[in-house]
């Protein structure tokens, strides 16, 4: 997984060349091996401050700015010290490259953005936007985000992420240019709108559910995981009284005095340790949420195609129904109720210019209808071959990090486990001298 | 057992990792918490709270002589069990059979059953303490719960209280002078009808109000010159109490949580067994985990038994330990006082001896028609009598109050060297209980990293690895 939370620099090489390769060789044939911008360019973000700035109702509002350092990746192993190019960007011109990314590429699964506001917190934790732990994990988030998409062998060739990396000014300018918001609000309504897909494509119907699980699985256990935390804080935090108390009552006893006093002290250790404990696991929580996000990402590309998969049959039933009344007006048969033909009945038959008249705009239109569907075919054919080989990319990619994560958690359960066992260790010794 | 490295240096000095500040962190102690109220009579202090079940565990039996001193020259041995529950007309009971084993000479046989209820064990107490002052009778559990609990018959209570009627015998047997008392004796071997006609025999209502109306007086009035290491004893005796009460608290607190933490762990493994459900290739390690967490499940359940059946019961005797030092000081106290009172008397008797008639007493006196010398002789003989009867009376008052000092200092050593063998044991047990839980949770997510990594060999190494070189070593 791209986890540079340890470092503030970060090159994904290794790891990710080895996928990109097996891609490449495979199934991948969009991008030529080694032009993938992150294999050029070393990207970080590096450092977040706060800036005073007008909200829309001219009201002085803090905001928080994340600086962007880039370099290439020949000049960065030549000599360390060239500085890196930089600029700063906010959350929300992140929110705006994804979302032109999530229009501009609907067959993507996008990577997901860090969360908003902080969610699923234990009450240690605090909710506050401004709370610079908050603010810290947001930016290895952020981070994490661009690393993604820009070793992904689609995103990443995209001008417009180019520029967000190098360019600071103009460039939301240059993204609204785009026009991709109408986009949105024309793909929202169609949306929004209930559609029936009449012959479903059972893949992505069955891509669809897994999301649906995914998201809602990795929100409960996120909650759970938020609970039992707190409790274990619970746990840990009230030994620390058995430090105050063995320490206050050391002073009154003459041989178990030492064997007391030094057992309250590990017994402190052991109430702090929690905190250590309990900060490693939020970089797991954070994979989760990672995927939990990314489960909405996945959803949206079903979405889309069965958007696509709607106005495909929507185009062909039009054309289907212009070429049955076509026939009926070339043979003279009404086999369907039209008022058209009601009125017919009542007030009489057509003349023969009418009915050439009509006829030629019907072939006109189905000539349209033909192309269009032609259109529409070719463009679901695509997005579905597309998606396709993106979702395989998904699939493995969410394997790969999903198991390492809980490798992590793992590894993070023994080392709890062995600190605890020194401290009692050593608390033990206490009592025996006692 | 690897990855435990006894460092002297951590449990001689204070660690250099320890916050200067710890108030923040430290979880404060409610004041209206679910526990006892602090109450001087004990019959009224709350019992402790047991919701996991506690079989008699031959382990636990065993603790009661791990730290006796005597543990070796030991020639009677006492066990109580089997709670049986007796309903009659009047009221329903629970009796323990009490199994005495002997080979002490002033004992008939050298086997002895017989059942006894709680009342029983009443009475016993109150005539050691009755015999012996100022000697330290290990405390009998509470006589009934205020809060929370609410049978009596609670199969946890009942098992509490059996535990510690069995450490109270035991302590009484191992006490070379309460052990060879009559009374103990017969309440070890004597059959139900011979123990209640023997409790008739005891010192009558009345004698024993007539006391009580003494050592009302003499604590109404005070010591005067209590010794010093007495007075030591008083302040170290406040002091403990606070700080046992404290940590009985405190670890009844730290029950809470954990019983809180397991509920939640509970919920938290089946998610990742729903999710293992949609995925393919995650399944093995995501039931992996949901099996481990389960696992870690089982240990904690054990974990809190242990706690709930050593530490705490452990602390709550020594809560009601405070309580019986304190009478036992008070009574010391009025012995002195009592002796002190004689002292005072006899002097004012010697001062008015010594107080010479001068005429009004002439006057009386021949008014009487008595002769003035003879009255004065008479009344000279008379006080003479009577500061001879008090001198009497004050040198028994100071053997006994010499006596129970003795007495008294003698058991203050051995109470001391008890209380911290077991609070030691108590506290050992749970250290390394707790070293026990974490070692078997360690070896359980290591055999599943074990499993994840004979899976995939080449990814899964160097992933870990990865994860590991990214992680804090551990100190």
């Amino acid at each position: 997984m791209a986890d540079s939370s340890i470092e503030e620099r970060s090159v994904i090489g290794k790891t990710d060349e080895a996928a990109a390769d097996v891609e490449n060789n495979t199934t991948n044939t969009m991008v030529e091996e080694g032009m993938r911008l992150l294999n050029k360019m070393e990207i970080s973000v590096a450092e977040a401050e706060k800036r005073m700035g007008k909200n829309t109702v001219s009201m002085a509002e803090a905001h928080t700015v994340y600086l962007i350092e880039t370099r290439p990746v020949e000049v960065a192993a030549e000599c360390q010290n060239t500085p890196p190019d930089s600029l700063w960007r906010r959350y929300s011109e992140f929110e705006l490259l994804r979302n032109y990314l999530l229009v501009t590429y609907p067959f993507v699964v996008v990577p997901p953005l860090p969360e908003k506001r902080a969610e699923f917190m234990w009450h240690k934790l605090s909710s506050d936007n401004m709370d610079p732990e908050f603010v810290e994990r947001r930016r290895v988030g952020l981070e994490n985000f661009l690393l993604r998409v820009a070793s992904h062998p689609v995103l990443s060739n995209d001008k417009i992420l180019y520029s967000f990396l190098k360019q600071e000014n103009g460039w939301k300018e240059m993204v609204l240019e785009t026009g991709f918001q109408a986009k949105i609000d024309s793909k929202l309504k169609t949306l929004n709108a209930t559609f029936r897909v009449k012959n479903p494509d059972k893949r992505f119907s069955d891509l669809k559910h897994y999301s649906d699980d995914l998201q809602s699985v990795t929100s409960r256990l996120l909650q759970v995981r938020a609970r039992v935390a707190d409790r274990l804080y619970g746990v840990y935090k009230v030994h620390g009284n058995y430090g105050r108390v063995f320490s206050e009552w050391s002073a009154i006893e003459k041989e178990m005095g030492d064997g007391l006093q030094s057992a309250g002290h590990h017994m402190d250790a052991y109430a702090s340790s929690i905190d250590d404990i309990l900060e490693e696991e939020e970089h797991y929580a954070d994979q989760l949420k990672e995927y939990m996000f990314y489960a909405e990402a996945l959803r949206a590309v079903c979405t889309k195609h069965e958007l696509l998969q709607y106005e495909l049959e929507t185009a062909a039933q039009d054309l289907a129904s212009k070429k049955q009344q076509r026939e009926e007006l070339a043979t003279g048969t009404v086999r369907t109720f039209s008022f058209k033909g009601m009125t017919t009945k009542l007030f009489g038959l057509e003349t023969a210019e009418q009915r050439e008249a009509k006829l030629k705009v019907l072939e006109e239109q189905i000539t349209e209808g033909e192309e269009l569907v032609k259109e529409k075919t070719t463009e679901c054919n695509e997005f579905v071959k597309n998606a396709w080989e993106d979702i395989e990319h998904f699939r493995e990619q969410k394997d790969r990090d999903l198991k390492e994560a809980l490798i992590s958690y793992a590894v993070m359960q023994i080392s709890a486990c062995r600190k605890a066992i020194q401290v009692w260790s050593n608390a033990k010794e206490c009592f025996n001298k006692m | 057992m690897s990855g435990i490295t006894a460092d002297p240096t951590i449990s001689c000095t204070p660690a250099q990792e320890i916050p200067a500040d710890l108030s923040g962190q430290m979880l404060e102690l409610d004041e209206d918490d679910d526990l006892e109220v602090f109450s001087k009579d004990t019959t009224l202090t709350d019992g402790s709270f047991f919701n996991a079940s506690m079989p008699t565990s031959p382990a636990s039996m065993i603790n009661q002589y791990k730290f006796e001193e005597e543990a070796d020259d030991k020639d009677i041995f006492i066990t109580v069990d089997n709670p049986e529950s007796h309903v009659t007309a009047i009221e329903t009971f629970i009796t323990y059979r009490v199994l005495t084993k002997t080979t002490r000479s002033e004992f008939d046989s050298c086997e002895y059953e017989v059942r006894r209820r709680y009342q029983d064990f009443l009475w016993l107490k109150g005539r050691l303490e009755d015999g012996h002052p100022t000697l330290i009778v290990h405390p009998l559990p509470e006589k009934f719960v205020m809060k929370g609990m609410v049978e009596r018959f609670n199969d946890d209570f009942i098992e509490t209280r059996r535990k510690a009627l069995h450490k109270f015998l035991n302590r009484i047997a191992d006490h070379p002078i309460l052990s060879c008392s009559e009374d103990f004796k017969v309440f070890l071997t004597a059959q139900a009808w011979e123990l209640t006609s023997h409790k008739k025999q005891g010192p009558g209502f009345l004698s024993r109000m007539g006391e009580t109306v003494r050592a009302v007086a003499a604590t109404v009035r005070g010591v005067k010159n209590r010794p010093e290491e007495f007075t030591a004893i008083q302040e170290y005796v406040d002091t403990f109490s606070q700080k046992i009460t404290s940590l009985d608290k405190v670890t009844q607190r730290i029950l809470k949580e954990q019983k809180e933490y397991l509920d939640e762990l509970k919920e938290y493994g089946p998610v990742y067994t729903l999710w293992s459900g949609s995925e393919e290739e995650l399944v093995e390690p995501l039931k992996g985990v949901a099996s481990c967490i389960e696992r870690c499940c089982r240990e904690k359940e054990e974990q809190i038994s242990h706690l709930s059946e050593t530490l705490v019961p452990s602390l709550h005797e020594y809560v009601l330990c405070a309580e019986t030092l304190k009478s036992v000081l008070r009574r010391r106290d009025n012995i002195q006082a009592e002796y002190e009172a004689k002292n005072d008397m006899l002097a004012n008797k010697k001062a008015d001896r010594e107080v010479e008639y001068k005429d009004l007493g002439f006057v009386f006196g021949s008014f009487l028609g008595k002769n003035p010398e003879e009255a004065k002789q008479q009344r000279q003989q008379r006080l003479d009598g009577e500061i001879e009867e008090l001198k009497e009376e004050i040198d028994k008052l100071e053997d006994k109050v010499e006596c129970a000092n003795n007495a008294l200092k003698v058991d203050w050593a051995r109470w001391q060297k008890n209380m911290r063998g077991d609070i030691r044991g108590a506290f050992l047990s749970t250290a390394e209980k707790n070293i026990d839980y974490y070692e078997k949770c360690l070896a359980v997510w290591e055999s599943f990293l074990l499993s994840q990594k004979s899976e995939h060999s080449v990814e899964g190494t160097r992933e870990q690895q990865a994860a590991k070189d990214a992680r804090p070593q551990d100190t």
